[in-house]
């Protein structure tokens, strides 16, 4: 089960920075981010690259966007 | 993924957006525009609130049509991809407050942090305190993020609602349109207009906001941000938006230099004082608003164009704080500092530390 972080109505740096506390904190090989406006979308993606994890899918659900990602 | 490829998320995509701006922004200045201000979003919001009277500063008074096209600019890409999502509730009364003290650190300094780079890029080295302000406001700022601080969720609203601001901006622009300076005159029947000094000199009206379209547009597609290319770089060493920051300050520079407007030095600089300190400080205030705000002015605007509620507060702030800037005395004039300045950076400042000492994620 990856470990989901909730950044719904948040703006951006907040989703990046729970998006980074929960893979540092979290010893989990896969994450579940959820975000709801395109900019945290873009922004938790390139952070998710810049540690060197994988981006696996992004999918939109009602105005959701799911970003899976993968440890590298 | 089936989400339609943005090719200004990209590195290319915001550093061709600061080229643009880069590019745009100087040619304002031969089409008209002050000095070292081809687009301040800080000084166009306030010659906006002199234009409807809020302030009587007679030299900084016009409605500025890019101010308009920013925000229409960044509705019609917000619309064309999607990206329109209305929505409003994030502690919305602090950002009021946060755009107010923002507008008086920038009227205090002379600029917003777009305006800071285009004045480095024309020479005037009163910038650079300005400049070391914005980057020490916006590190406390990181301070407060990395321990929690946050002003909470906002929550979806209806298209209407998200759609006030650039309403608001389209009423402008009406009333732009119905009431145009009458030659020579201060004030028509309702809009009031320089007749001498910055709010006199502007680019003709449509050349004004099909620039601020353009680049309404593109900043809308490239989430271009001057604070936030600081703040990333700080928080989390990553130099994205900051590249298109760059790109805007060396293409400005480059164009500037080309067309003979760099003047370097920092005595006489157009709209500008000398006053390190507080060219430092004004801008350490105002960084430190928008870092706690989430974004620059042009960014709120930005925001206010795709939806974003709380942005469009912030600019009304702005706007109501260039209000209280030139009715008590506290923004600055090419003479120094304005006789309440002082007092009004140290309230602000003394606000922003409030705001996020208080505003963390375990009291919400």
């Amino acid at each position: 089960m990856a470990k989901t972080v909730d950044a719904r109505g948040l703006s951006c740096p907040q989703p990046v920075i729970m998006t980074l506390d929960a893979i540092k904190k979290g010893g989990g090989e896969e994450i579940l981010v959820l975000v709801d406006n395109d900019t945290a979308k873009e922004n938790v993606a390139r952070a998710l690259r810049s540690r060197g994890w994988q981006v696996v899918s992004i999918e939109e659900k009602e105005g959701t966007y799911e970003i899976a990602g993968r440890r590298g | 993924m089936k989400q339609i490829k943005n090719i200004f998320a990209g590195t290319w995509g915001i550093v061709a957006v600061g080229v643009v701006i880069g590019c745009l922004a100087p040619l304002l200045q031969l089409w008209g525009n002050p000095g070292n201000m081809g687009v301040c979003v800080a000084c166009f919001e306030r010659d906006i609130a002199g234009g409807l009277g809020l302030h009587r500063a007679a030299v900084v008074q016009y409605i500025r049509p890019e101010i308009i096209g920013f925000v229409l600019g960044s509705l019609l890409a917000a619309l064309l991809f999607r990206e329109f999502r209305p929505r409003v509730g994030s502690a919305t009364i602090v950002r009021f407050f946060l755009g107010v003290f923002a507008m008086i650190g920038a009227l205090v300094f002379l600029g917003c942090p777009w305006r800071a780079a285009l004045r480095l890029a024309g020479g005037d080295g009163n910038a650079i305190p300005g400049l070391l302000g914005l980057v020490a406001g916006i590190w406390i700022g990181t301070f407060f993020l990395r321990n929690g601080y946050n002003l909470g969720r906002t929550q979806r609203t209806h298209g209407a609602a998200g759609l006030m601001m650039p309403l608001f901006m389209a009423a402008l622009l009406v009333l732009l349109l119905l009431f145009p300076q009458i030659p020579g005159q201060d004030k028509n029947e309702l809009l009031f207009y320089s007749v001498k000094g910055p709010g006199s000199q502007h680019a003709p009206l449509f050349v004004s906001l099909a620039v601020g379209l353009l680049i309404g547009f593109v900043a809308q597609r490239s989430r271009f941000c001057t604070m936030g290319a600081i703040r990333d770089l700080l928080l989390f060493r990553q130099t994205h938006l900051l590249s298109g920051f760059l790109a805007l300050i060396v293409t400005a520079f480059v164009f500037n230099f080309l067309v003979g407007q760099f003047k370097p030095g920092f005595e006489g600089q157009p709209v500008a004082h000398t006053m390190h300190l507080w060219n430092f400080a004004g801008m350490a205030l105002s960084g430190l608003a928008y870092c706690l705000a989430g974004g620059c002015p042009g960014r709120q605007l930005f925001l206010a164009g795709e939806g974003d509620g709380d942005a469009a507060v912030f600019v009304l702030g702005m706007i109501i704080g260039a209000a209280f800037g030139h009715n008590f005395g506290l923004a600055s004039s090419p003479a120094g500092l304005g006789p309440y300045g002082i007092p009004a950076v140290v309230v602000g400042l003394v606000f922003c530390l409030f705001v996020g000492f208080t505003m963390r994620e375990k009291t919400v």
